[in-house]
């Protein structure tokens, strides 16, 4: 058989060129669509390509696996709900990081110089905690596990113990001395134990309203560990190293962006148990009042200014369709409408906007925190739509867990309508002392129903 | 041991990929942040290569096991990260959504 297996360098610069083009479109919203399409088609060649390594056996075994991986992804993807989307980033993110700690793991099991092989345990360490903690996070967005922080005494001595022993579990690996009373056969498990240990426990204390910054750095995580992996073989191979460095650079950005957003430090996020301490001392004045759909309606007829606040309520309710109809109405009996979108809204940056462009609601009806906070006070009437934390004035407050968070100043709004299904805190599991302020009206109901009755009421009008 | 000339284009590689990353994803509107986290988690899907490499090579039945898993689940980032990203996008899609908004009427 003729040898053409030096068409995978090329073809590998070829996919690194595509990606990076790819991740460009991506990056501006009208090219946005086909960029995907440039990075896959990238993919597919990538890994045909990879099939001509010279010497490769198990190659049935490949292509089995690629069968059963590839068809649970995409069967699964489709099949989950737009509203799901984060959680399943965090699980697709997740089974990256663990088979970049597969491969760690099968390139320790082989033969390794100290250098590969440094690599590779730094590799797999990564890969193994964004592995279990991405399914950490999976888990507790997707309701399997209590999305509250998980906390006790000496959390974090713990947490730094089980590292500095991962670690030293690594070294070990790479040494093999022969004074450790251990065989050395199981330095390797247990150097994956207790890196798998340390990505739950880092996790487990994180709050829900944290995860797309914790899902972020994960990401960030797989790419690096991706890059150090591929420098666990004899040769070699640059398509990981570049495709995993560029993830790492863009996912470390975009996760200290996101932090920004919500005017949180890194260490806070992971050291701070967000959401677990409650205020002590701080008697909210006031009580909520409740308001039904109907005065509702007469309220927004007679406003001249309407802002809408959505939150991650109006994605679980699907409320978008809904909202978007209530809008247009209120449009055409000449009110203005906008939307405030605040940048952590939802579960994902961005997830308020994606749910409103599927319902047909254009990008320029949209405002940023910064560009819509200061025409509050001249706003008749703020329906806020199962948003919570995003709107909690406390964040004002010193002393509040949430103080500093760069928030929607609705409640300076006249007239603040909250949509919410029940009493409960959001989820940062934080009182909001904007439901108990004397201009704030509580519409009580599933988000998707009471628009609905919004719509009729105000078509009677 | 890795010689000298390996590691410094290492490093050059590592630098450059590096800026590359950071220059892309810096002057992105807030609204495309989730697509481009799909995106890139996409992208370390390329681990599938390497996992398949490692696959391939494994001789041992413990190495075979180790990499038939890594395959499954590289393989899994990839399609589900093209999907995933894929449906977040397509609403960013113009005729996507009119045809969407054609087929609810």
């Amino acid at each position: 058989m003729i040898d053409i297996s030096w068409v995978i360098d090329p073809v590998y610069i070829v996919t690194i060129f595509f990606f990076i083009v790819g991740m460009q479109r991506m990056s501006h919203p009208l090219t946005a669509r086909s960029g995907i399409v440039w990075a896959g088609a990238a993919m597919v060649i990538a890994t045909l390509v990879t099939f001509l390594t010279p010497s490769l056996n198990n190659l049935a075994l490949i292509a089995i696996a690629i069968v059963i991986g590839g068809g649970f992804g995409y069967i699964a993807a489709k099949r989950v709900a737009m509203t799901d989307m984060p959680q399943m980033i965090a699980l697709y993110n997740g089974m990256g990081g663990g088979a970049a700690a597969g491969i760690s793991a099968v390139a320790l099991l082989g033969v390794t110089t100290e250098a590969t092989g440094s690599l590779a345990v730094i590799g797999g360490l990564i890969g193994a905690i964004s592995f279990s903690g991405s399914i950490v996070a999976f888990m507790k967005l997707q309701g399997w596990m209590r999305p509250r922080p998980i906390t006790f005494t000496g959390q974090q001595l713990v947490n730094m113990a089980v590292f500095a022993l991962a670690a030293i579990a690594g070294i070990l690996v790479i040494l093999q001395p022969s004074w450790v009373p251990l065989p050395v056969a199981a330095f390797l498990p247990l150097f994956f134990v207790l890196a798998l240990g340390f990505g739950l426990l880092m996790t487990l204390p994180i709050g829900g309203a944290d995860m797309p910054v914790v899902i972020s750095m994960y990401n960030a995580f797989t790419g690096l560990a991706v890059a150090l992996d591929g420098f666990s073989f004899a040769t070699p191979n640059y398509a990981m190293v570049v495709a995993g460095i560029i993830v790492g650079a863009a996912g470390s950005l975009l996760t200290v962006q996101m932090a920004k957003a919500m005017n949180r430090s890194i260490s806070n996020v992971f050291f701070g148990a967000f959401g677990a301490a409650e205020e002590k001392g701080v008697q909210i004045q006031g009580s909520m009042k409740s308001i039904e759909a109907d005065d509702v309606a007469v309220l927004l007829a007679y406003a001249d200014k309407v802002v809408v606040a959505p939150g991650y309520g109006m994605a679980v309710a699907q409320a978008q369709q809904k909202v978007k109809e209530l809008t247009d109405l209120l449009e055409s009996r000449g009110i203005a409408v906008k939307f405030a979108i605040h940048p952590v809204a939802g579960r994902m940056p961005g997830h308020m906007n994606v749910l409103l462009a599927e319902a047909g609601v254009s990008y320029d009806r949209l405002f940023d925190r910064d560009e819509v906070n200061p025409e509050f006070p001249g706003t008749d009437v703020v329906l806020v739509i199962g948003a919570n934390d995003t709107v909690n004035p406390a964040a004002h407050r010193q002393g509040s867990p949430l103080f500093g968070m760069p928030i929607l100043d609705v409640e300076q709004a006249k007239n603040v309508i909250v949509l919410k299904r029940g009493q409960g805190k959001g989820f940062a599991g934080i009182e909001n002392d904007l439901f108990y302020r004397d201009n704030t009206r509580m519409l009580y109901g599933d988000a998707q129903e009471t628009v609905a009755k919004l719509v009729q009421s105000l078509k009677k009008l | 041991m890795i010689d000298a000339t390996t590691l410094w284009t290492a490093v050059y590689i590592v630098m450059l990929a590096a800026f590359t990353g950071y220059v892309v994803i810096s002057r992105v509107p807030v609204i495309l942040h989730t697509p481009l986290m799909s995106g890139s988690n996409f992208i370390h899907g390329i681990v599938l290569v390497g996992a398949m490499v490692a696959l391939g090579l494994a001789t041992t039945p413990l190495e075979q096991a180790i990499g038939f898993v890594a395959v499954v689940l590289g393989a899994a980032n990839v399609t589900g990260g093209y999907v995933v990203t894929e449906r977040i996008l397509q609403m960013f899609d113009r005729s996507g959504k009119k045809q969407k908004e054609g087929g609810l009427k």
